[in-house]
């Protein structure tokens, strides 16, 4: 039994089927010793973010490669939700992120796992402190795949190619899709080191999709000191371009 | 059979060229003549023979102006000796390679004298030669030409000893990625309680591949045998994968007793798997045709490819190993090209068909 007072409610990750199914044999086998419930199996990061929202609970255990969304991702959005399971990553071989994990005392197990192993994580569980933002984000080299916007208390995942731009508000960015704008809680300087690959900055305030840029245009009056504006595909919108960052212009040789 | 004649067996095919590929047991290592027959050294042969024309030329051109019309003067009698000496060695090439170094030379170059000697008698026949020590000087530059040629071969057999060279092969081996031992072990893991049965077979299947991982892989081995090995490597991966992964073969005309270097069809394959397949959530096809077209064996592999998928540095080391032991192997004779469109990715393999002497 724990502090809590209710059976262990654990929620298990991973995209080979036979591994989940192992996973659950040797939850199966803790449980004589350990009260124990599985909330329910998702195959990649995103499914298990909508999993816990319908059944929150308290250790996730998180495989890392995973189609869609990976581990490592997903515990990063799984910190917006009421109540963030703890995380115990699993993995095959990962050679980055095993080192990651020793370095920053991460919580994992190696598959195959050893019910010994399992059962003595599950018991530490409690005692496991919450991972920082920080410290995940420093566990892959990968950027994020998807942005996470808290909104009426759910959490929405919004697709990172789905992305036209972001714009720096006082305290928040606004992110922008094809369909609607959403507010997130994080830096634009940040997100520009993240996803310089995807991104590129035209404006201290404007981070722009380099796949969705359609042309440069001469703004009319009013415009910035520049003088140029970017149009995006499928959208009505002209962005400025400020003149410290109109080199960007020549780069994408379309002068 | 003992473990040395296993690995140097006279029939061993990867002797072919240049012998370099022999076992590090043998002391030393024996000079031998190169393989006329093998494209690559008829391509450096040609080329050599261009450069030192175009050697002559330059030092018995008086200007700048007067090199090019030099050099077509020096090559027009230069040409049918080639063609006809490239000819004639590639037809005796197995034989040569039968006798002892020295004699193999002195025989290449009597050889060469021969057809510089009908070539000019033609010559002089045709286009009436102005006779008087011609054909004395044609038959040094031939002897100069044949010994710096064979000299420059001797080096680069020299060069890829096989001690160097075996020791280039075994670094090169294929070696499984641990991600895949440990998520197949964790499968089978997985099946002993609800199918036993299947767990056996699955791990039947790992037995037969670490066997062939493990093994000497230096000798070229049958075609069939590696399209077996890489079917054995997709049953289980399709035990991890499930639904995920679909193989489509195409192995109609396939020359199963082809000879290639093993293990280059399966990494290709696990490749396809690791990059194709597993970040994906819907299902993919691998494709793999196999077949043989004149003297050419095609090994075609395509998968589905999202150009965002990261992780492309160990394709491309994957490729440059496989790459670097068919050069080893077959040197100009094979090749290996990839290309990736927007939603597909494809290697295509062309080799030599070898197949075991009888």
């Amino acid at each position: 039994m724990n502090r809590h007072g209710h059976a262990l409610r654990i929620a298990i990750a991973d995209d080979e089927a036979l591994a989940r199914s192992r996973i659950r044999d040797l939850l199966e086998d803790c449980a004589a010793s350990f009260a124990l419930e599985i909330v329910g199996e998702a195959a990649n990061g995103c499914a298990l973010i909508e999993l816990l929202q319908q059944t929150p609970a308290d250790v996730a255990l998180l495989d890392i490669r995973m189609p869609e969304m990976d581990g490592i991702e997903a515990a990063q959005h799984m910190q917006k939700l009421d109540d963030a399971p703890s995380v115990i990553f699993t993995t095959a071989y990962d050679v980055y992120a095993l080192k990651a994990f020793e370095l920053h005392a991460v919580d994992y197990l190696v598959k195959p796992i050893r019910l010994r192993r399992l059962h003595d994580a599950l018991s530490r569980v409690r005692a496991i402190t919450p991972l920082s933002l920080d410290v995940l984000q420093q566990l892959t080299p990968e950027p994020r795949r998807h942005l996470s916007v808290q909104e009426r208390g759910r959490v929405l995942l919004v697709p990172m190619d789905k992305v036209l731009f972001m714009r720096a508000e006082l305290k928040y960015v606004t992110i922008r899709t094809m369909e609607r704008e959403y507010l997130i809680e994080e830096s634009l300087t940040r997100l520009e080191e993240e996803f310089r690959d995807k991104f590129v900055r035209v404006h201290r305030s404007y981070l722009v999709g380099r796949d969705h840029i359609e042309s440069f245009e001469r703004g009319g009056e009013g415009g910035p000191e520049s003088g140029w504006v970017v149009k995006l595909r499928g959208l009505d919108e002209r962005l400025p371009v400020s003149r410290r960052q109109q080199h960007v212009i020549k780069d994408f040789g379309r002068i | 059979m003992s473990r040395k004649q296993s690995i140097l067996g006279p029939k061993s095919p990867s002797r072919q060229v240049f012998g370099a590929v022999k076992s590090i047991n043998q002391n030393g290592h024996r000079d031998v003549l190169p393989d006329f027959r093998n494209l690559g050294v008829i391509l450096r042969v040609v080329l050599i023979v261009l450069a030192l024309s175009g050697v002559l030329a330059l030092a018995q051109a008086g200007n700048w102006q007067a090199v090019l019309p030099r050099f077509l003067e020096v090559s027009a009698p230069v040409q049918p000796v080639l063609v006809l000496s490239i000819l004639a060695l590639s037809v005796l090439s197995g034989w040569l390679r039968s006798l002892e170094y020295w004699t193999g030379i002195v025989i290449v170059v009597l050889v060469e004298l021969l057809v510089a000697s009908l070539v000019y008698r033609l010559g002089e026949q045709f286009f009436g030669g102005d006779g008087s020590g011609q054909l004395e000087r044609y038959w040094l530059y031939i002897v100069v030409a044949t010994g710096l040629i064979l000299y420059y071969f001797h080096l680069r057999n020299r060069a890829l000893s096989p001690a160097l060279t075996e020791a280039r092969l075994q670094a090169l081996q294929a070696r499984i990625r641990p991600h895949f031992l440990f998520n197949s072990l964790n499968a089978v893991l997985s099946l002993i309680r609800a199918e036993p049965k299947r767990a056996e077979t699955a791990l039947e299947d790992m037995a037969d591949l670490f066997r062939v991982l493990m093994a000497d892989n230096r000798n070229l081995s049958p075609l069939a045998r590696e399209v077996e090995l890489t079917r054995q490597y997709l049953n289980l991966e399709e035990l991890r994968l499930g639904r995920r992964l679909t193989v489509e073969w195409h192995t109609e005309k396939m020359p199963g007793e082809a000879l290639i270097p093993p293990l280059v069809l399966q990494p290709l394959v696990e490749n396809a798997v690791y990059h194709g397949i597993e970040p994906r959530s819907e299902p993919g096809v691998i494709s793999i045709n196999v077949y043989k077209v004149r003297d050419e064996v095609h090994l075609v592999l395509r998968n589905p490819y999202r150009q965002d998928g990261g992780h492309h540095a160990g394709n491309k080391m994957a490729l440059g190993n496989i790459r670097e032991r068919l050069a080893l192997h077959f040197d100009a004779e094979a090749s290996l090209k990839s290309s990736a469109s927007d939603d597909a990715y494809q290697v295509h393999i062309i080799l030599p068909y070898r197949k075991e002497a009888r």
